[in-house]
């Protein structure tokens, strides 16, 4: 089948985002609609001594003024982390409380204090500009490391020290023998830089109270809706699930960022009840810098040892993450359960341990941003095999090679069971697509133009197809992460899948139809995809981790088990054949080996006219299935960098990059393609670009574009992609996922091009122009002095 | 944004009347003027929008001069003939200012009235010795900057037009910041008829500055070596997260070789 697995069809979304057709939250317009603007605070710290509202509440189409004692008064609950973490001395965390508008104490500058509803978006703001809060300004700390020294100013009073756990993983002692005992031991510090989502259409919400029926309709831009709705009223007390409906109607990126359930969505559903208008409110990018969850933000040091054939002996990590000033819905897993079990990278180390102390800071709160955790891991692991192969003067490559995992499964020491992977296959691939051979003549030629080339290496595994409910539910989880799915055929044979997957840019309208299309030969077109809705889709745990495909779609495949079944079992009956000898061909459901056959779409008139069905069997052809992985995935890769340092300047271009990845089963190269464009751009951006930067202070120093830097289209190269397929034993489609790789395994192979061309290890993210000249002045410098 | 009144002068008398009160601006491309009013950061009562007064854009070439409308675009200067033929190096400035859109909105006159330290269309007219002309007098490029966002111009007076003298050679180079794209460095050479003259922008604290240094290095010899033994002192020069002032002062010298290698 032509539009089946496989086939590079074209998204079949695309024609209406192109043509301006999208329906995002912003495009909703509800009758009698007013809209929110936020009062926020521009302090880091500061104590909320009183808000005088009176002023704003003169003004001509202000609805009302509402603050965070009548919020809290009125039940709301505070916002919550779903996932418990115990210290390595077996206390829980130290969650300090996390009201939608603050009460009494702001903690970073952004947090709301007060909420403008007012006939217009102008009006709202102009409004929110006349509140006069009286603040009373505390010292404040933005940077993980301060914030843990003695005398740092508390964020949080049942935090003493800003700390929220110091929790540990593997064997600490073993780890440290290891060491000891190592030929060579390399030891790295570096830092993740702190990184803002930026997705293209900022978050928004339009919530609307029927009074009538006591119900609630949220439209918003989540990742999630239904995991939305379960918070939302589980947790905040919004509304009970059978009268809140979640809709998250087309939605222009998330990265992670719109998994969360922000102060702004639960303000507007309680200020729908409380003005009896429909509330809008959208961020503007200013308010995106400040107020959606940030990524990564980790400082490290570790040490690695290896024997005097390059075999690693140990893996020893000490790393702080910066959550912020809240804990966010997910932040306490990232730093923990997707980075600490990763560390072990695609190499066969026996000897692991990792220390992650997270501490409060007056920052926005930190919480995942593609890859989550498993960037973090990645770079620190692949600056460290590079490292160590300078220091040991041996080919990086074969230094990898040398460690590889090569059987599987794979019981790492740090909880995760690797099921599949060819790890020097993908390196192999990478290096020759990349012509490995010809960089020493590369280099050479860059040199005559007076350019530093450079080469670096990254050989990235990742965990998707997040995941076994059990497992991570005996590692604290408050959910489970199972997918569901809805088959409908209608008695015309056209297909509707309902899916708790949600799409924000992946293309499930194309792939999900794909595999319909491929078990069930109808042509994509005759197949939709129902999503983002939970008056719809039955369930859902929403699209987040790479787990679409490995969970999302392994959940349609098992309704499609129950449908094909039915079909068999009616077109015996009604060709009078074995429903052994049913095939399903070519969008035909035939008798093997004879002529009798009927259309697909008579089989579902069939089942709903309901005159000739088997004894006892029910009308209609629709199943759902719910899907629960029973492992995670394995997505893993080797990239190369290539780079070109101006040494005059400091700037770096990156004049190759070579992607080889082993995704498991590609449903559509072109979407897959499309994703390790973006992923590897977003990495490149995390290498030498993005970076959020708070002052000592709290103040947000990069709150806009011109002090943010994006990647352009400019700052990378084209391509070269391979694939590398060992499918995924574990899921019906043998599927891994590819919606992270690139943003992992891009920033250190960025890293290691730069410090080879440059010469020095000594370097941070993201790679600046003045940074990387200052790191070349420094390397150079002892010469100088010779 | 508040609200705001627009108008759209048919003439410069007209448009000089709607200036007299104290809150009127003058709108060009809006390109700077308009997003900082979103930002509630700039609150004029009414914008006069000074486009399309006959004669305020277009390029022509007067008594050996050439004379740039105050309107005229960057994307207008980028590809005119008469820039390309008589100081291709600001043309090539031009075409190097914001993107696409930026460039086909945004006005030479709207650049140098708001003097952003940053902008890279104030070291051009420094290095050119050009020539402010305005609704009331002309002023000297050197009398006209006064530092960051600070220019000769007072209240109400509308720039109609800069004017140059084609200097023997000329030559931009500029360093981008990595996330505004504006100059982080630019430095414009420029032989005039009043010798070599140096303009620095994007680094100085108080905005664009003439190099005294590299102005007499390259007047003894004007190729890019001849910078080699100049010192530029990181003194006076912005620090930010982007590049501290020390780095600053090292590009404008790597950006003063690239400028005179380039200059045409
Ligand atoms: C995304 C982006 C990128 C940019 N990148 C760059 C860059 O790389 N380099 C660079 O140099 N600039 C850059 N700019 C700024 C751009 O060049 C602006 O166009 C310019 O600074 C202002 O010109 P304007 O015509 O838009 O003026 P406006 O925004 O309309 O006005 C700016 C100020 O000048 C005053 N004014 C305008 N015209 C006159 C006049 N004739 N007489 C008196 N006063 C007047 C106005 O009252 C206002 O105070 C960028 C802008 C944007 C939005």
């Amino acid at each position: 089948m032509s539009d089946g697995i496989g086939a590079r069809v074209k998204r079949k979304e695309d024609k209406r985002f192109i043509t301006g057709k999208g329906k995002y939250t912003d495009d909703i317009r509800m009758e009698n609609q007013a809209y929110a603007a936020f009062v926020r605070s521009p302090h880091a710290h500061a104590k909320v001594k009183g808000i005088d509202a009176s002023a704003a509440e003169a003004m001509e189409g202000v609805v009302a003024v509402l603050t965070g004692a009548q919020l809290t008064g009125d039940g709301i609950g505070n916002l919550i982390c779903g996932w418990a973490i115990n210290s390595k001395d077996g206390s829980p965390m130290n969650m300090g409380p996390w009201s939608a508008l603050a009460t009494d104490r702001v903690r970073y500058v952004g947090d709301a204090v007060a909420v403008v509803i007012a006939d217009s978006q102008k009006l709202a703001r102009n409004a929110a500009e006349a509140v006069v809060v009286d603040y009373e300004e505390l010292p404040a700390v933005a940077h993980a490391d301060r914030a843990l020294a003695k005398g740092a100013p508390q964020v949080h009073d049942n935090a003493p020290g800003n700390l929220i756990y110091d929790w540990g993983i593997g064997d600490d002692a073993a780890t440290q023998a290891a060491l000891k005992g190592s030929a060579h031991v390399t030891e790295l510090h570096v830092t993740n830089n702190r990184l803002s989502p930026n997705p293209m259409e900022p978050r928004s919400a339009v919530a609307t109270y029927d009074e009538a029926e006591d119900h609630y309709t949220l439209y918003t831009t989540s990742q999630n809706p239904h995991v939305a709705r379960l918070v939302l009223s589980a947790f905040y007390n919004v509304a009970p699930e059978h009268k809140l409906r979640v809709i998250a109607p087309d939605v222009g990126g998330g990265f992670g960022s719109k998994i969360y359930i922000y102060p702004e969505e639960i303000t507007c559903l309680w200020a729908s009840m409380k003005t009896k208008r429909s509330v809008k409110w959208t961020s503007d990018r200013t308010e995106a810098f400040m107020t959606d969850a940030h990524g990564r933000d980790h400082i490290t040091t570790a040490k690695m040892g290896f024997d005097k054939d390059g075999k690693i002996t140990g893996f020893h990590v000490d790393t702080v993450a910066n959550f912020g000033a809240y804990m966010s819905l997910f932040s306490s897993a990232v730093p923990t359960y997707l980075y600490a079990t990763l560390l072990s990278g695609q190499y066969d180390i026996h000897n692991i341990y990792c220390n992650v102390r997270a501490v409060y800071t007056n920052t926005v709160p930190v919480d995942a941003y593609r890859g989550a955790g498993r960037p973090e891991a990645c770079y620190l692991i692949e600056r460290m095999m590079e490292t160590a192969a300078r220091e040991m003067g041996m080919d990086p490559a074969e230094l990898r090679r040398r460690n590889f995992i090569q059987s599987f499964p794979h019981q790492t020491p740090v909880i995760m069971n690797y099921d599949s992977g060819d790890f020097p296959g993908n390196l192999d691939k990478a290096l020759k697509a990349a012509d490995i051979a010809g960089f020493p003549a590369r280099k050479a030629e860059a040199a005559k133009r007076g350019k530093l080339r450079g080469i670096g290496y990254s050989c990235y595994i990742e965990a998707c197809g997040i995941a076994p409910s059990a497992a991570v539910g005996s590692l604290g989880a408050g959910v489970g992460l199972w997918e569901s799915a809805e088959v409908r055929v209608n008695p015309v044979g056209t297909i509707e899948i309902l899916t708790g997957s949600h799409s924000h840019g992946q293309g499930h309208e194309t792939t999900f139809a794909q595999i319909v299309s491929d078990r069930f030969g109808v042509p994509i077109d005759n197949v939709s995809i129902v999503h983002g809705d939970t008056d719809k889709v039955q369930m859902g745990m929403g699209t987040y981790g790479s787990r679409s495909g490995a969970v999302g779609m392994s959940a349609i495949v098992k309704a499609m088990d129950k449908v094909e079944a039915k079909v068999k079992k009616i077109a015996a009956h009604v060709l009078e054949a074995s429903e052994d000898d049913i095939v399903i061909e070519g969008g035909e459901v035939k008798v093997a080996g004879t002529d009798r056959k009927m259309a697909w779409h008579e089989v579902g008139l069939a089942a709903y006219t309901a005159h000739n069905l088997p004894a006892g069997m029910e009308p209609g052809l629709k199943e759902g299935a719910f899907y629960d992985p029973v492992n995670f995935t394995f997505p893993a890769g080797a990239y190369i960098a290539e780079v070109e340092v101006d040494p005059d300047t400091g700037v770096t271009k990156i004049v190759q990059f070579t992607a080889a990845d082993d995704f498991g089963t590609i449903i559509n190269p072109n979407i897959v393609e499309g994703q390790v464009h973006g992923g590897v751009a977003q990495g490149i951006g995390q290498a030498i670009l993005e970076q959020v930067v708070y002052d000592e202070g709290g103040q947000l120093l990069t709150g806009s574009y011109m002090d943010y830097a994006m990647p352009r289209a400019d700052d990378v190269p084209f391509y070269t992609i391979e694939h590398n397929t060992t499918v995924c034993p574990n899921n019906p489609l043998g599927i891994k996922g590819c919606g992270e790789a690139g943003a992992i395994g891009a920033p250190p192979a960025v890293i290691n091009a730069i410090t080879d061309a440059i010469g020095t290890n000594d370097l941070q993210m993201p790679a600046t122009p003045a940074r990387v000249w200052a790191a070349l002045n420094a390397a150079r410098a002892p010469m100088a002095a010779e | 944004m508040y609200d705001v009144s627009y108008h759209r002068p048919a003439s410069l008398a007209d448009a000089k009347a709607m200036l007299a009160s104290d809150d009127a601006k003058v709108l060009a491309g809006g390109q700077t003027l308009l997003p900082t009013m979103k930002q509630h950061l700039a609150a004029p009562s009414d914008l006069v929008d000074v486009r399309r007064i006959p004669g305020m854009s277009g390029v022509k070439v007067e008594g050996g001069k050439l004379v740039i409308g105050a309107a005229t675009t960057h994307a207008e200067v980028a590809g005119n003939a008469d820039v390309l033929k008589h100081v291709p190096s600001l043309a090539c400035l031009a075409a190097g200012i914001g993107d696409p859109a930026v460039r086909h909105m945004g006005t030479i006159g709207g650049s140098i009235a708001n003097n952003d330290p940053a902008a890279d269309y104030p070291s051009a007219i420094l290095a050119l010795n050009a020539t402010v002309v305005t609704d009331r007098r002309e002023i000297a490029a050197d009398d006209y900057f006064q530092g960051m966002f600070t220019t000769a111009l007072e209240p109400g007076e509308i720039i109609t037009a800069v004017k140059i003298t084609p200097p023997k050679s000329g030559g931009y180079a500029k360093f981008p910041n990595p996330a505004s794209r504006y100059a982080m460095v630019g430095v414009y050479v420029a032989q005039t008829g009043a010798g070599v003259r140096v303009a620095v922008t994007g680094a100085g604290q108080d905005g664009v500055f003439r190099h005294d240094g590299l102005e007499a290095a390259l007047s003894a010899r004007f190729a890019p070596e001849a910078v080699d033994g100049v010192s530029v002192s990181a003194d006076g020069l912005l620090s930010d997260i982007h590049g501290d002032a020390a780095y600053r002062a090292h590009l404008v010298k790597v950006m003063a070789k690239r400028a005179v290698a380039a200059a045409a």
